[in-house]
């Protein structure tokens, strides 16, 4: 049932999990998006989010990202805490500079690229490898070009993102996480915004990663063959819980629920 | 007329030195106004209160208060606290402060137009506060703040006659001097004009180059920028290029299509012939 050939993770497994959510809740000033989401991603795991609009999968990225703040409960990763962790019976909020600590191993690539319009390709994918981690500018501009030489846009380094289409932009975006050798990546919607013709070239770039690299992905997406053919788990979520996961297989092919059958019809 | 330029020509000297007051002042003030602006605008934007009240209540007090009452504050009210400054230094400071009360709000509505994107594709790669913003919301902001900024500075190049007031002798006054000395209103005052006209006009050219080279960081173009334009007309010239074949193909088509399969492809090729 694993469905690419290289080693699938193995969630049972009593390794540390690479993120963890304990009671996690969200809420919007009045508005609950999450409540009492309890889940873990093992090391090297691909986990696909699916659900109706409004069922809270990417406010589960964005509060691995820390772009959202957490309103209840704890997140870990690598079995550590997050942004806020219990002391004494209290939940206390982790300092900023911890938590930017924790989120150099987080990368995440967005619907919209988010590419700095100020910047060439290469400054955009070199700025955090220099500035966060301390890499040198000649060993962050090599890692750079072999990045963008395996997104297929060695000869674009030097072009100002604005230049770019879509799916070259949004390529760029993923060289420019990976720049910062994240063990987890967390993929929003990443095809959603590119012509129909672009899919396939950023879809292809994913699949290379999930093939050679054993890193934790976190994603939400509309690519129902896509989720299929990369993820091991699927968690179908609704109304800010988990109705049902498991192989993907199983979960498209035999569903238990049926609101899952019902989500599943309108997007196939 | 020729009284009136003999006077001009002779009270040149003193005219310049009116000139040279203004420039000090217009250049001195704006780079005040703009490190004011800098500072209090970032510091609107912190996620801190405590940081965000005090300079929203300062730019408010700036703001709303006049400022021919605070360059007479600089300059009366502070030498009977026992400090003493010289006029040039009152007239710069309340220039710096009063526009750059004005200005600091133009900076912290651009850092806030900046797509919320930005900053979360900066803080996803774990850049520090102070980077993301010098790096990645700052430039963009820049580029969209200039057009606001230029316009709040060539106002303070007009504002700065107010410091006539307190003893300096700049643009304005001198040029009420030259209308003493000629008795020819009409003439005094219309060479004042011109001259704030074309030290305006310098100052929007040295924005509008400062802009350009911010959108062009960005890998953009001003709106309408010269490039644009010229572009612009070049894909109307190709268009009805286009067009002009279309028609011409339109007749040779009509003869034609009875004849035997024209290849499509030749087409064009025999379109052009025909334009020329």
């Amino acid at each position: 049932m694993p469905p690419t050939e290289n080693t699938p993770a193995n969630p049972s497994a009593s390794a540390t999990p690479a993120i963890e959510f304990t009671d996690v809740e969200k809420s919007f000033g009045p508005t609950t998006v999450l409540k009492d989401l309890n889940f873990s991603v093992a090391p090297g795991e691909r986990v696909t989010l699916i659900g109706p609009s409004g069922s809270g999968k990417t406010t589960i990225l964005r509060l691995v990202m820390t772009l959202e703040e957490l309103t209840g409960g704890y997140i870990f990763v690598d079995g550590k805490p997050l942004t806020f962790e219990e002391r004494d019976g209290k939940r206390v909020e982790l300092p900023k500079k911890r938590t930017r600590e924790m989120t150099t191993r987080i990368g995440m690539v967005f619907q919209q690229f988010n590419l700095f319009p100020n910047m060439t390709v290469l400054e955009n994918i070199i700025e955090a490898p220099v500035h966060v981690l301390g890499k040198s500018k000649s060993e962050a501009s090599k890692e750079a070009k072999e990045l963008l030489e395996r997104v297929g846009l060695a000869e674009k380094a030097d072009e100002h993102p604005t230049r770019l289409s879509g799916g070259q932009q949004q390529r760029v975006a993923i060289a420019r996480a990976l720049a910062m050798s994240p063990e987890i990546l967390l993929l929003d919607e990443v095809t959603s915004a590119l012509d129909p013709e672009l899919v396939g070239d950023v879809l292809g770039v994913l699949r290379d990663i999930a093939e050679t690299t054993d890193i934790t992905m976190l994603l939400v997406t509309h690519e129902m063959q896509f989720a299929r053919d990369v993820s091991h788990r699927v968690m179908m979520f609704d109304g800010g819980q988990v109705l049902e996961q498991g192989p993907p297989d199983q979960i498209f092919n035999n569903p238990q629920h049926d609101r899952t059958r019902s989500f599943l019809s309108s997007v196939l | 007329m020729n009284d009136n330029l003999a006077t001009l020509l002779s009270f040149l000297p003193q005219l310049w030195e009116g000139i040279q007051t203004t420039i000090i002042l217009t250049v001195a003030g704006s780079v005040g106004a703009i490190i004011i602006a800098l500072v209090l605008g970032i510091t609107m934007t912190s996620p801190h209160w405590w940081l965000r009240a005090p300079a929203r209540i300062i730019v408010e007090f700036f703001r709303g208060t006049s400022l021919l009452v605070q360059l007479f504050w600089l300059f009366y009210v502070l030498p009977l606290l026992g400090f003493e400054l010289d006029p040039l230094l009152c007239g710069i400071g309340a220039l710096a402060l009063n526009y750059g009360a004005y200005s600091a709000e133009v900076v912290r509505s651009s850092i806030k137009t900046v797509a919320p994107g930005q900053w979360e594709a900066a803080i996803a790669l774990s850049l520090s506060p102070t980077r993301r913003m010098l790096r990645v919301i700052f430039p963009q902001a820049w580029a969209l703040m200039i057009p606001s900024l230029a316009t709040l500075l060539i106002q303070l190049l007009k504002g700065s006659a107010v410091v006539f007031f307190i003893t300096l002798s700049d643009l304005t006054d001198k040029i009420n001097q030259l209308r003493q000395s000629t008795g020819d209103t009409y003439f005094a005052f219309s060479i004042g004009l011109i001259i704030y006209f074309i030290l305006a006009w310098m100052l929007q050219e040295f924005m509008n180059f400062l802009e350009r080279r911010a959108t062009a960081a960005l890998g953009r173009r001003r709106p309408n920028s010269r490039t644009d334009r010229r572009e612009a007309r070049r894909a109307a010239r190709a268009d009805t290029v286009r067009k002009d074949r279309l028609v011409s193909h339109g007749v040779a088509g009509e003869g034609t299509d009875s004849g035997l399969g024209t290849d499509p492809l030749k087409r064009p090729s025999s379109g052009e012939g025909g334009d020329r």
